[in-house]
């Protein structure tokens, strides 16, 4: 017995010192590795810079992003297509992750080599309309650069108050003497030579022979006596919320929206002669310091999450070309959803595309792009 | 020979240091925006070129000229209206208060620059609205709107926000150095108060009042925010002329040949000016 015993004793030392020893190993090294992976948790968040219109790194766009990905996306806000290319050109290659871009300059990122080459396998192109599977100016060929994010609807933006929906419903309004010195213009070019364009009957208001050019230019400049000025974003936004101005050619629901929600009295409407598409997408900088972070979160804001936070962007709403974030927006915000069109019975926003009442807005085909805005810089003068 | 030495080190260093400033921050950029006023855009980016083409097809348009011509008379009439402006609230300062009153004076003239210029003219923008502050005070008289935002009335009221409390201090400053025993003198021999300002004062701040002159000139002929968001971009200043051309496809160098063309309009306008400023004195 005493030697079982001692035996027994003598097993319950070594398990005794075993466990002990495991105890006294273990202990610290488990304590290591709860505090490596703390400390994992706790490093400083990588920072992922973005080149985007202003609102798209705003907490209520990427809050949930950066606390999932432990990131910062930092962003460089631009006003423009042309300043977009300056600020990339100005920087050195690789300052810039994600690039969020107008569809008509992607083909200039691309041919510049500014952004990527990406992998279609990545995005979920299946869940998205097929009129957004394959969006020009994204794709050379089979190879994609760009992936579309939102998008939006330009037209006649006007005060509900002094302008009835009737007289909206054409670009002639623009001219009615009621609104003389009351008509604003977005000061680019691109979309009200665009829209009045559509009024001159031109198909593809960008595709213009030099007649057609020189036509829409004479026809343009008999507006100018209705013109009250050319107004950046917060210009046109504090003109229609003070109604200095009642109507506005150039913009739509991206400026109304935000203005509407407030309790604005305005609106946006596409016209009878049709209406321009904005198109928004994602591209991943040339020499990307965070390529994976930043194909994640092109994956996020295009997924059905990530494009019911896009529709409702604090900064300016726009409308999504994932169909699974439609369902997903009626389900949490049908009231927005029936807002911008993107309704899942009956008439929707992409009617207006498919029947060919909306066109894309793109840059001139036929002319340079200077002979377009020295025509508009020709325009402003007072007459 | 030590003395002497010191001496011209620190001429030098005390020079030396606004010279480096003028090469670095007037001189380098200046050849810069001439060199790129040579070159082409290809494909939305710069290319180096020599040609001549950005420097014609900019003075050859239209364009420029009446952008041009309304830059210079829109800071004309401001430079002129508020030194004409200045002048009373100057004199009151610095001949009608006592010290304390003229420092706080001085001090209430400074405040405007800690605002943001840009914020100053947005909120112009409530009282000069068609139903802003001044239309709302002025509809129960009987009168009816007044347009005043989005027109070159707009600009004007923006470019005298910018620069009048700079012209009013700098004529302050040049009446603070006339000898008050000659008003004194002038009044003992029984001039009045317009004769005492037009045949003492005024002659005697000539200087100062041709440096603030100019300083109202220069700071309106490149001002941008004005005439953006108090005159609405309709017709376009040599600053507004600039963002458009810009944003035309990056087209830097046109640009730089209209910032080429303001920079040579204000050393000019500035030569003239210093030159009428000290005529005759030695």
């Amino acid at each position: 017995m005493k030697k079982i015993d001692t035996n027994e004793t003598d097993v319950f030392t070594r398990r005794k010192f075993l466990s002990t020893t495991t105890a006294v190993v273990a202990v610290p090294a488990l304590s290591t590795s709860i505090f490596i992976g703390g400390s994992a948790r706790a490093q400083a968040p990588v920072t992922v810079n973005m080149l985007a219109w202003y609102g798209h790194a705003e907490p209520d766009v990427v809050a949930e992003f950066e606390s999932q990905h432990n990131c910062k996306i930092k962003a460089k806000y631009y006003t423009g297509g042309d300043n977009m290319l300056a600020l990339i050109s100005q920087s050195p290659v690789g300052t810039y992750d994600l690039i969020l871009s107008d569809a008509e300059f992607v083909p200039q990122l691309q041919k510049a080599g500014y952004i990527e080459k990406l992998n279609p396998a990545d995005y979920a192109f299946d869940d998205f309309f097929p009129e957004f599977q394959k969006f020009p100016g994204h794709w050379q060929g089979n190879d994609l650069y760009s992936v579309i994010t939102r998008f939006g609807f330009l037209g006649v933006s006007y005060n509900t108050e002094t302008v009835s929906e009737k007289k909206a419903r054409s670009y002639r309004v623009f001219w009615d003497q009621e609104y003389k010195g009351k008509v604003g213009h977005f000061d680019w070019y691109l979309p009200s030579m665009g829209q009045l364009s559509l009024l001159n009957g031109n198909k593809s208001p960008y595709d213009l022979n030099a007649a057609n050019f020189s036509k829409l230019k004479t026809s343009i400049k008999t507006l100018r006596p209705q013109i009250a000025g050319y107004f950046d974003y917060g210009g046109t936004f504090g003109g229609l919320k003070s109604g200095q101005l009642q109507l506005v050619c150039g913009i739509g629901d991206w400026i109304t929206g935000v203005l509407k929600k407030a309790g604005a009295k305005v609106d946006s409407i596409v016209p009878e002669e049709g209406g321009l598409q904005w198109t928004e997408s994602f591209s991943i900088g040339k020499s990307s310091k965070n390529h994976e972070l930043a194909k994640k979160f092109i994956q996020y804001i295009t997924s059905a999450k990530g494009q019911v936070v896009s529709a409702r962007m604090g900064a300016y709403p726009a409308m999504i070309p994932n169909k699974k974030g439609w369902e997903l927006l009626n389900t949490v915000d049908s009231v927005e959803a029936k807002r911008q069109g993107m309704v899942l019975k009956g008439a929707n926003c992409m009617d207006g595309i498919r029947s060919g009442k909306i066109r894309f807005r793109e840059l001139p085909l036929q002319q340079p792009i200077e002979d377009w805005n020295d025509f508009w810089s020709d325009y402003k003068k007072r007459v | 020979m030590n003395i002497n030495i010191n001496k011209v080190a620190l001429r030098w260093s005390l020079i030396g240091a606004p010279l480096l400033w003028q090469l670095m921050f007037f001189a380098l950029p200046l050849l810069f925006l001439l060199v790129i006023s040579f070159c082409s855009v290809q494909n939305f980016q710069l290319a180096a070129d020599f040609t001549f083409k950005n420097w014609s097809t900019m003075l050859g348009r239209d364009t420029f000229w009446s952008a041009y011509n309304y830059t210079w008379a829109l800071a004309l009439a401001t430079a002129f209206s508020a030194s004409l402006f200045a002048l009373p609230a100057a004199y009151s300062i610095s001949f009608h208060m006592s010290q304390r009153m003229r420092t706080i004076a001085i001090i209430l003239l400074v405040i405007p620059f800690f605002t943001s210029y840009l914020v100053r003219a947005y909120a112009w923008q409530i009282f000069l609205a068609d139903n802003g502050v001044i239309n709302a005070l002025l509809s129960p008289l009987g009168f009816s709107t007044i347009s005043m935002l989005n027109t070159t009335f707009g600009s004007w009221v923006g470019y005298l926000t910018l620069c009048m409390p700079l012209v009013i201090l700098i004529q302050v400053m040049g009446m603070m150095q006339i000898d008050p025993s000659l008003i004194q003198a002038a009044r003992n021999l029984s001039a009045g108060p317009f004769r005492c300002l037009f045949e003492v004062v005024i002659p005697s701040i000539k200087a100062s009042l041709v440096v603030a002159w100019l300083f109202a000139f220069i700071l309106t002929f490149g001002d941008f925010v004005s005439p953006t968001y108090l005159g609405g971009g309709a017709s376009p200043t040599l600053s507004n002329l600039i963002i458009d051309t810009v944003k035309s496809g990056q087209q830097w160098p046109r640009a730089a040949v209209v910032a080429i063309a303001m920079i040579a309009t204000l050393v000019a306008t500035s030569l003239a000016a210093m030159a009428y400023a000290y005529k005759g004195k030695k």
